[in-house]
């Protein structure tokens, strides 16, 4: 019988811990792999042990009122509504309880905000809705944006099965690289509205705010690739502007960041080569899906008072000049970002010809990339 | 000298006018705190459907129903309905109705203007439920209106900001008329100290009302010039800082959510004594409790905005002092059960809805003590674990406590008892479903998923089939609650003037239903 009863009981535990133990399905704040992680961790199960134990108390004593203090059982009611030394009790009792908690709060508080000597620096840039990172002093700078088989994927009525995608909305074309072990930096502001930068793995999330820079630092312990998303609503897409960042040992880093900057040199130098309109029209097509399909959608028709149509747009079948301006520098006050320092020259040549000769717009005509490096 | 007296009561005798007419010109505290309640009952209605389609989207990942435009225009709208439609008009309804009657007075102090501020609120509701067929939709920034966001919004926007305004307009107007009805109305020997606990919840909310509202209007004025008169209140490239924004909104929206339950404190500190046949305990330390809630109230709002990289010094300001307010709340949950402690307790309807407030109330109060430590609330903010937090404390907390009153009082109202049997089954319903929907978002935003999403990774799915399910549960639990009170309204068994076998007040004292006029002869209160 003994037997019977451990066995039952062990069971019911390992059903219990493994359902906990299953890694995708959370029920607690991950603790994380910065020491700012674990003692915000450790600051979350404290608090909320105290307020377990304080529920059992207030909620056992009603739970026992309710049984034994009820007509049905015969009890009858006294009259009692006054005691200075309970309201003494428990008003002085929960003031300790509460110094108790703000001491070690007020610690991880001021070591979170401890910012200063960092190995290196990141700006972080919100844009609606994409990450650029720019590594100061180090002539790396480019945008993570959602990746295109989640991006694909999470169109209404696109009949794909999120299931099936690898980390669906939590991967990007190009994630944020940084080494372990050493104290990053970050610097954090918006171009446009607000938003919130926040890897749960690292402990904090801080806001990107437009015109304003936001100080925050990470030291990570372990190698790996820790994902999080915005966390303050950005507009239509802000679901879908997810953070990556890889964390590699300082050697892997150090070959990563040789890599990007000799990539971003060769960029630099590189002939800019006259591409085929009907090329462009396919890189186009890319760049659109990616970019501007948000506000624009699919077929170009835009959303009437707050999205233009590009299907018909005066501006699209009109002057190339003031197309290509406002694909640029954007329309201030609305949503229209400047793509400028979003999208190459080629890029840019392929969305602006893209427009003009696709979704159901005929102008004709084309931009090649020289002539949008002319303009820079 | 009699007769004119008695002339003078022939012609308060008269009862309501006929017809439609009644409603729209009437004066009558009673009729207006009907009007009133109909109307959030309408209003919660019309929340309750955007939530379900919030949650037939996170139903399962991926986008199946709306797009996300639609999908953010539906979170933003259901919180404005639901605060400023829903619950805010519920409690100005219940003012109405009891705050007179409970102070011995004949009607409100200002009944015209008590007519006004109420046929403000369907205009300013038609104007804001008006942007859904406007070019560019319906607000979608969010119901917090942070710019520059919210300055992208379509044709909607200056119309939500006019709503806004109007209903800013009659909640103050109410306000006025709650103030100067309890300062001028009472009955010989009702002193201050004697009030019930409603009405000094109430005279305090009042207050709050008539120091925040005008700042909200401020507020979202600034944001109207900002958008259409080229000022830069709240954009850095003119010297302005979209911070400013969230510190006026919030020092507005703290006290706001004050606004939402100090009366609901007052309910449930009518209805325990009533079920427990025992007075209610520390009377005096619950008006005190009350006014210290209140006085915090003004004084720690940037809680809601310990990520937007506030200096080391306003964080821990910010944070001790919100960490206090959990002692005078602590108290009063005391003091609650305190007074069901040795009671001869029953559990009618109502009293199941105040202890499933206090119970639910509270697990809203210990996440919002979690919130409080700054830096644990790096990793709570902007997650289902606010989420989960609010919906606690609105949910299972106000709208609880108005559920409670309108079981409690609806047989004085009307005349009629309601349904003992359907209403426990209402409150079993409810009060299974809301949990079902609300707690797993805890684990949730715990897990990492943030709020105002509309599509969510797949770890997430499971607990949001949760929440969905409880969330149409509870959905078709309130559609049968109008149903209670549709049935009650139309007839059922009749009241006694009593009702409660263990009430107290003088709204016990009235025939059910009670005369148009309350108390035309003062009572004497001893």
């Amino acid at each position: 019988m003994n037997k019977l009863k451990q066995l039952c009981a062990g069971g019911a535990a390992l059903t219990f811990m493994s359902s906990i133990a299953r890694a995708d399905y959370g029920l607690n704040l991950p603790v994380g792999v910065t020491e700012t992680s674990r003692q915000v961790y450790d600051l979350h199960m404290l608090i909320l042990w105290v307020c377990v134990v304080i529920g059992v108390i207030v909620f056992g004593a009603m739970i026992y009122s309710m049984i034994y203090h009820r007509k049905s059982r015969g009890a009858v009611a006294s009259q009692f509504h006054e005691s200075m030394t309970a309201e003494l009790v428990w008003t002085v009792i929960p003031f300790i309880i509460l110094i108790v908690m703000a001491i070690p709060a007020t610690t991880v508080l001021i070591d979170m905000h401890d910012s200063s000597e960092p190995d290196l620096q990141i700006k972080v840039t919100g844009y609606q809705w994409k990450w650029r990172y720019e590594y100061i002093g180090e002539d790396v700078d480019f945008f993570s944006t959602l990746d295109a088989a989640s991006n694909e994927a999470r169109r209404v009525g696109s009949d794909i099965d999120p299931a099936t995608v690898d980390n669906y909305l939590l991967n990007v074309d190009k994630p944020l690289v940084i080494p372990v072990g050493k104290k990053v930096g970050f610097l954090l502001t918006a171009s446009d509205v607000i938003h919130s930068w926040w890897v749960p793995d690292f402990g904090w999330k801080k806001d990107a705010i437009p015109g304003f820079i936001n100080e925050a630092w990470v030291k990570v312990d372990e190698p790996g690739v820790y994902r999080g998303q915005c966390a303050e609503l950005c507009g239509r897409d802000h679901g879908f502007m997810p953070i990556v960042v890889e964390v590699k040992s300082e050697a892997d880093y150090a070959t990563w960041l040789a890599e990007q900057k000799a990539g971003s040199t060769a960029e630099k130098t590189a002939v800019i080569e006259e591409i085929d309109p009907l090329e462009l029209k396919n890189i186009g097509k890319k760049v659109y899906t990616a970019n501007c399909v948000a506000c624009h959608l699919q077929k170009g028709e835009g959303v009437a008072g707050i999205y233009p149509a590009i299907t018909g747009s005066a501006i699209v079948t009109g002057d190339i000049n003031q197309h290509v301006d406002l694909v640029m520098n954007g329309k201030p006050g609305t949503a229209m970002a400047a793509f400028k320092d979003q999208l190459s020259d080629t890029e840019l040549a392929a969305i602006i010809t893209y427009q003009r000769n696709s979704l159901g717009n005929k102008v004709g005509d084309a931009m090649q990339p020289i002539d949008i490096a002319a303009l820079r | 000298m009699a007769t004119v007296t008695d002339s003078l009561d022939d012609h308060h005798d008269h009862g309501p006018a006929k017809g439609l007419m009644r409603w729209v010109t009437t004066t009558n505290h009673k009729d207006i705190g009907t009007l009133y309640l109909i109307f959030a009952l309408v209003m919660f209605m019309v929340g309750g459907a955007m939530a379900m389609v919030i949650r037939l989207e996170l139903f399962q990942p991926g986008l199946q129903f709306v797009d996300p435009g639609f999908f953010n225009q539906m979170t933003t709208v259901h919180a404005l309905v639901m605060i400023f439609g829903g619950v805010m008009p519920a409690f100005v309804g219940l003012a109405n109705w009891m705050l007179p009657i409970m102070i011995g007075g004949p009607d409100m102090a200002l009944p015209r203007m008590n007519n006004w501020s109420f046929w403000i609120l369907p205009f300013a509701f038609a104007m804001l439920l008006g942007t859904f067929f406007m070019d560019g939709g319906a607000p979608a920034g969010g119901w917090t209106l942070y710019p520059p966001l919210v300055l992208q919004g379509g044709n909607g926007f200056p119309f939500m900001i006019f709503a806004i305004h109007m209903m800013g307009i009659s909640s103050v107007m109410g306000a006025i008329n709650v103030i100067v009805t309890i300062l001028n109305m009472r009955a010989p020997g009702m002193t201050l100290m004697k009030m019930p606990l409603f009405v000094w919840t109430w005279f305090i909310t009042a207050y709050l009302l008539i120091a925040v509202m005008p700042v909200l209007a401020g507020a979202v004025t600034m944001l109207l010039t900002d958008r259409f008169f080229d000022t830069t209140f709240f954009s850095a490239a003119g010297g302005g800082d979209p911070v400013l924004f969230q510190h006026i909104f919030w020092f507005f929206g703290h006290p706001e959510v004050y606004i939402l339950i100090l009366p609901a404190f007052g309910v449930i500190s009518a209805i325990i004594p009533t079920f427990a046949r025992k007075p209610l305990f520390g009377y005096s330390s619950m008006v005190y409790a009350t006014s210290s809630i209140a006085f915090l109230s003004f004084i720690v709002w940037a809680h809601h905005m310990f990520t937007v990289g506030l200096p080391l010094q306003g964080e821990l300001f910010f944070m001790y002092a919100t960490m206090l307010i959990a002692v005078p709340t602590g108290v009063k949950v005391f003091n609650w059960i305190s007074t069901m402690w040795k009671g001869s307790m029953t559990f009618e309807t109502p009293m199941l809805f105040a202890i499933g407030f206090v119970i639910m109330f509270t697990i809203g109060g210990f996440s919002g003590l979690m919130l409080a430590i700054a830096p644990a609330d790096f990793q709570y903010h902007d997650t289902y674990f606010v989420v989960a937090h609010f919906h606690y404390v609105l949910v299972t907390g106000a709208v609880y406590s108005i559920m409670a009153s309108v079981y409690y009082w609806i047989p004085k109202w009307t005349g009629n008892m309601y349904s003992e049997k359907l209403g426990q089954w209402h409150f079993w319903l409810s009060t299974i479903s809301v949990n079902v929907l609300f707690f797993p978002q805890h684990f949730l935003g715990l897990a990492g998923m943030p709020r105002r999403i509309p599509d969510y990774s797949v770890q997430f799915a499971e607990f949001n089939m949760w929440s969905s399910i409880g969330g149409f549960a509870f959905g078709l639990s309130q559609v049968f609650f109008c149903f209670i009170v549709y049935k009650t309204i139309k007839g059922g068994e009749k009241a006694t003037d009593q009702v409660w076998e263990g009430a107290e007040g003088l709204e016990w004292t009235l025939s059910s239903p009670p005369p148009y006029h309350s108390f035309s002869t003062a009572p004497e209160i001893k």
